[in-house]
């Protein structure tokens, strides 16, 4: 049966960012696993610091017409958070004297948000060369005033990077509602017939793989070739990149694990897999994340966590780049999600 | 509290522990298995099929575990291991059936 409310509405404790820090600092990391820091300081880091400026990703809002089971925002259609358009002109201004090449825009359903599209015509305007849109594809076809998405996004060239768990209708429907299969695949199809996935349009879709359940993805480039024959044997659906990416065990998916009894044993398989080869590409290294209230974080998962960036400015309005550079970012256990395997981020595989 | 069974979830785990009382031969075992799940003339993901196929021939609950996980790991879907399993089943069926040719050989030997 899908899930149809979020952790919060259904006052579930592990909607609480300070509950579920408690748990990733207790529990099986007091004596049996080492914390992220440690780990960190073996493999040579004594903290985590900053590489460059590139990306803002921007979440604005946790509207969203899908209630998936590992969400890490805990999204839904319960929830009401929204960005303002004053913390949206404030991004746009902090962008040109970031250095920041792309802005990535995430939620809930981004489309969703009622100055979306002014958003992401004015982001335009101040230089970033891609902008990229995280969408969960049946929001195209969830009302009729999204049907014409795929022609907004084409005429702005917008980077479409969507989720899809799987290539297959049972694995997809259990992860994120009855339904959302079919709806994705026709939502591909929309995209394909504007341009987007084909050859020599430019026209960028990327798709997103996170394992469905407690275990980590295979390897990016094989996965990628399972999907891109599957989905276009059976589907006829074109996409450029898929992106491998693993699941973090916060709220609604660290809700699953210790409800399915997988927490300890997902741990130690994160903590089993740790590769220190992976430390120099996570994402919170280049990406500055922007919440729905202006606040700013290393990344959306600190962001859920409400850990806040360790600057002195800890809102858009106060952002600074040489703070920003100057930072250490702040870690717990659940860092170990982006250093499992081949790493992992919004962009998927980083080894 | 002892676990007094056979079988323990949680000594896969130590797999790399028989190295402990045999470094060289262990080190080898181990560079030896690394290289055999390589992608190759087979596919990394077809030999995990293959390797849940045959833990499953060799009633191994650690390889079950390992490849089981490896297989979701790898995108293998549902029916396709259980297609493997099948393969296994009838292998091992289709083992003790064809023995038949011989029993009827022995039997029509004796009679008359």
């Amino acid at each position: 049966m899908a899930e149809t409310k979020s952790l919060l509405a259904k006052n579930s404790i592990w909607s609480n960012p300070e509950a579920q820090l408690e748990h990733l600092e207790s529990g099986i990391f007091d004596h049996e696993l080492p914390k992220f820091m440690e780990k960190l300081n073996e493999a040579g880091w004594n903290k985590l610091t900053p590489s460059r400026l590139e990306i803002f990703q921007v979440n604005i809002g946790k509207m969203c017409n899908q209630v998936c089971q590992h969400c890490h925002v805990d999204a839904g259609p319960d929830r009401k958070e929204i960005m303002t358009q004053e913390t949206m002109q404030l991004i746009l201004n902090a962008i040109p004297a970031s250095g920041a090449h792309t802005l990535d825009l995430t939620g809930g359903a981004p489309e969703m948000h009622p100055h979306f599209r002014w958003f992401v015509e004015q982001a335009l305007l101040t230089g970033v060369k891609d902008v990229i849109v995280r969408c969960n594809l049946t929001i195209i076809l969830a009302n009729k005033k999204y049907h014409d998405l795929p022609e907004f996004f084409a005429a702005n060239n917008i980077h479409v990077v969507s989720s899809l768990p799987f290539y297959k209708k049972d694995k997809t429907d259990k992860q994120r509602g009855d339904g959302v299969f079919e709806k994705s695949i026709e939502a591909l199809k929309m995209l394909n017939r504007v341009g987007y996935g084909m050859p020599n349009t430019g026209l960028k879709l990327d798709l997103v793989y996170n394992p469905a359940g407690a275990f980590l993805p295979a390897a990016q480039s094989a996965l990628e070739s399972e999907f891109k024959k599957s989905l276009m044997e059976e589907y006829g659906v074109s996409f450029n990149q898929l992106f491998t990416i693993t699941n973090i065990p916060i709220s609604r998916f660290l809700d699953y694990l210790i409800a399915s009894d997988n927490y300890e044993d997902y741990m130690d398989l994160l903590v089993s897999s740790f590769n220190a080869s992976a430390i120099s590409g996570v994402m919170c290294r280049n990406t500055l994340s922007v919440g729905w209230d202006g606040q700013l974080f290393d990344c959306d998962f600190n962001q859920m966590l409400e850990l806040p960036l360790s600057t002195k400015g800890k809102h858009i309005a106060d952002f600074s780049v040489e703070d920003w550079n100057k930072r250490e970012i702040v870690v717990s256990q659940h860092c170990y999600g982006c250093t499992a395997g081949a790493g992992s981020s919004c962009q998927g595989a980083t080894v | 509290m002892e676990n007094n069974s056979y079988y323990n979830a949680k000594d896969l785990k130590k797999f790399g522990n028989i190295a402990e009382w045999d470094k060289s031969l262990a080190d080898k075992f181990f560079a030896w298995y690394g290289e055999v799940f390589e992608e190759g003339a087979l596919t990394a993901r077809e030999k995990s099929i293959i390797a849940l196929a045959v833990s499953h021939a060799v009633q191994c609950p650690y390889c079950i575990d390992a490849y089981a996980t490896d297989c979701l790991q790898k995108g293998v879907t549902n029916e396709q291991m259980m297609e493997a399993l099948h393969v296994t089943a009838a292998i091992r069926g289709g083992a003790s059936m064809v023995h038949g040719v011989q029993m009827m050989n022995k039997v029509n030997k004796l009679s008359m």
